[in-house]
């Protein structure tokens, strides 16, 4: 593997990396104006790399013809797949920002840079196959995510969400790296493959204490309970079309990873972390699906939500099999639709004056007020729901059928019946905006006009979303079986 | 003589006290930034003291890579703290209670 091969695997991170360098330069020099002219340069480029990972992925490269740079990287098509889902979520989310923080006249160049320095560190975190360049991925990427909590500065609720993030990141940043000091101590090594072949056989304390360990730091960074209690608050205070971002792209990131890592260096210890895996997905579930119902902020309602959301995809992981991956993938691309459109239609609900209206209140009659982004609402909140006929029932059932052929059928079993309590409160959102008055007290109040970037975002995501999404399970099928195989080709 | 256990005993306690300083800390936030170093030293001298152990150089470059970005770390997040000290005229914890259920 010589260094120019290794160079051509990256050329995407490497695109993006110049890109954001550029841009961060042009930033501090052009006015402020020109933010606008930044964020279409940023999300030209996150083009420009989804089509080169695409061609990667097309190209087929696996096993060891997949290694960089003596095996710290592997751009496999499991990488391949994440890379395409968090390149996809960015560039949305870039495209829905501009408008929001323009009317605060709070917008910056920094953002799309932020935005895109945040795109590297997860394109690297989920192709890492080295300890090493893990840590580095996750904090490239969570560094840039403090910064974007706290992006609206002035305001205070921002700020402390950013605060809030940036000290329970850390701790779990911590927490992860002591867990992978003492892998790397009794492995002897941090690449996966040599740590996989390390720790076959009887396990240790210590090694045992530093997967758990490891588990932990990243079940924060993927908001799984228990170590969801940032979720509501960060979610809540960091502006919207930075909540949409971390949604999406993070979380894709840290599940991708976090499955990398159980199966390419933890793979001879199944029995150790499944038990783990299976907890937190239940308790996940039933917390997202319980915590939600009192919320009356719909912001809140979302958190608990991709709560909720990460208990379905680790149910996937916890099957331990290549099938419970891939249904994992597809429940990760559809979530990833889901969620980006819900959080783009809760942008688009403000007033004139630009101010959101992000209470279940305040969304009472929008289906008189605005039809369009009513049944907008109604597809993606059935959808999150898993009600046939639309598209988010078959992430459930692909899900739910991995986890039931593996075996685990108690775990099917409780999701199911915790997925139908989350249901409340996505049905919620249908009776409020369908069946309640509107307030009539006050009349300004009115939805104002959205950029027509937030109206084919979320048009987009509702199309996917309705049953013609059903018409693309066969290609989402073939790649997600094709990123599975490609986890367990080493193993 | 000084095995790898007398390391790991002081990392681990070190790491202990970083987690209790987070968590029983009622003052300042400035204490749970300390105490976020802490763990990361505990880190450092398990990394250090694991790779002289295995006579294996991956942990003291690994150790080098964690200084730099808790370096990068520390900056971000004094740089949070001062917005947010700018807005509120306040660092102490209690009061960091704008956004709750």
């Amino acid at each position: 593997m010589n260094f120019a091969t290794s160079l051509m695997l990256i050329g995407a991170e490497l695109g993006l990396c110049l890109v954001a360098l550029v841009l961060l330069l042009l930033s501090a020099w052009l006015p402020r104006a020109a933010a606008r002219v930044l964020t279409i340069a940023a999300a030209s480029a996150l083009a420009g790399a989804s089509i080169y990972t695409l061609a990667l992925l097309l190209n087929g490269t696996a096993g060891p013809d997949a290694n960089a740079f003596g095996a710290l990287l592997r751009l496999d098509a499991f990488s391949a797949v994440a890379k395409l889902l968090i390149y996809l979520s960015t560039f949305a989310c870039l495209v829905v920002t501009p408008s929001f923080f323009e009317r605060r006249g709070q917008y910056r160049g920094e953002y799309p840079v932020l935005l895109l320095f945040n795109a590297v560190g997860m394109s690297l975190l989920v192709s890492a196959t080295d300890l090493m360049t893990l840590y580095i991925g996750l904090e490239l990427s969570s560094l840039s995510s403090y910064i974007l909590a706290s992006f609206a500065r002035s305001d205070m609720r921002s700020a402390e969400a950013g605060l809030k993030y940036f000290i329970l990141g850390g701790l779990a940043s911590g927490i992860l790296l002591y867990g992978m000091s003492l892998v790397y101590g009794f492995a002897g090594s941090t690449n996966f493959d040599a740590i996989r072949t390390a720790l076959a056989g009887e396990l240790g304390t210590g090694a045992l204490f530093g997967i758990v360990l490891v588990f932990a730091g990243l079940a924060f960074k993927i908001s799984a309970v228990p170590f969801h209690m940032w979720t509501p608050d960060v979610y809540d205070g960091a502006p919207t079309p930075v909540t949409t971002f971390f949604a999406g792209a993070p979380k894709i990131a840290a599940v991708a990873i976090l499955t990398r890592l159980s199966f390419s260096a933890f793979g001879e210890q199944f029995a150790a972390w499944q038990q783990i895996v299976a907890f937190v997905a239940l308790a996940s579930i039933v917390v997202g699906a319980l915590g939600a119902i009192g919320q009356e902020n719909l912001k809140r309602v979302l958190a608990y939500s991709s709560i909720n959301n990460v208990g379905f995809l680790l149910i996937g992981l916890a099957t331990g099999t290549a099938a419970g991956v891939s249904a994992m993938l597809i429940y990760l691309a559809i979530y990833a639709v889901m969620t980006l459109g819900s959080f783009v239609a809760l942008l688009m609900l403000h007033d004139a004056d630009g101010v959101p209206m992000e209470t279940f209140g305040s969304i009472a009659g929008l289906a008189q007020r605005k039809p369009a982004l009513a049944w907008a609402l109604l597809v993606l909140m059935f959808s999150l729901a898993g009600i046939p006929p639309l598209f988010g029932f078959y992430a459930k059932l692909v899900v739910f059928q991995a986890a039931v052929d593996a075996g685990l059928i108690a775990l099917a079993t409780v999701g199911i019946a915790a997925s139908v309590i989350g249901a409340f409160y996505y049905i919620k959102f249908v009776k409020v905006m369908f069946f309640d008055a509107r307030p009539s007290s006050d009349a300004r109040a009115e939805v104002a006009r959205n950029p027509a970037g937030h109206w084919s975002v979320l048009a987009a995501s509702t199309v996917l979303l309705s049953p013609l999404g059903f018409l693309l399970t066969p290609a989402m099928e073939r790649w997600a079986a094709a990123a599975a195989s490609a986890l367990f080709l080493t193993a | 003589m000084i095995g790898i256990e007398h390391y790991v005993v002081v990392s681990a306690i070190l790491f202990v006290l970083g987690v209790l300083g987070i968590f029983l800390n009622r003052k300042n936030v400035i204490v749970i930034l300390m105490a976020i170093e802490l763990i990361l030293l505990a880190v450092n001298i398990n990394l250090v003291g694991f790779s002289a152990f295995l006579g294996d150089l991956t942990g003291q470059i690994f150790a080098m890579f964690v200084l730099t970005v808790a370096a990068a770390e520390a900056a971000i997040g004094l740089a949070i703290l001062v917005i947010y000290y700018r807005g509120r005229g306040t660092i102490a914890i209690d009061d960091v209670d704008r956004l709750k259920d």
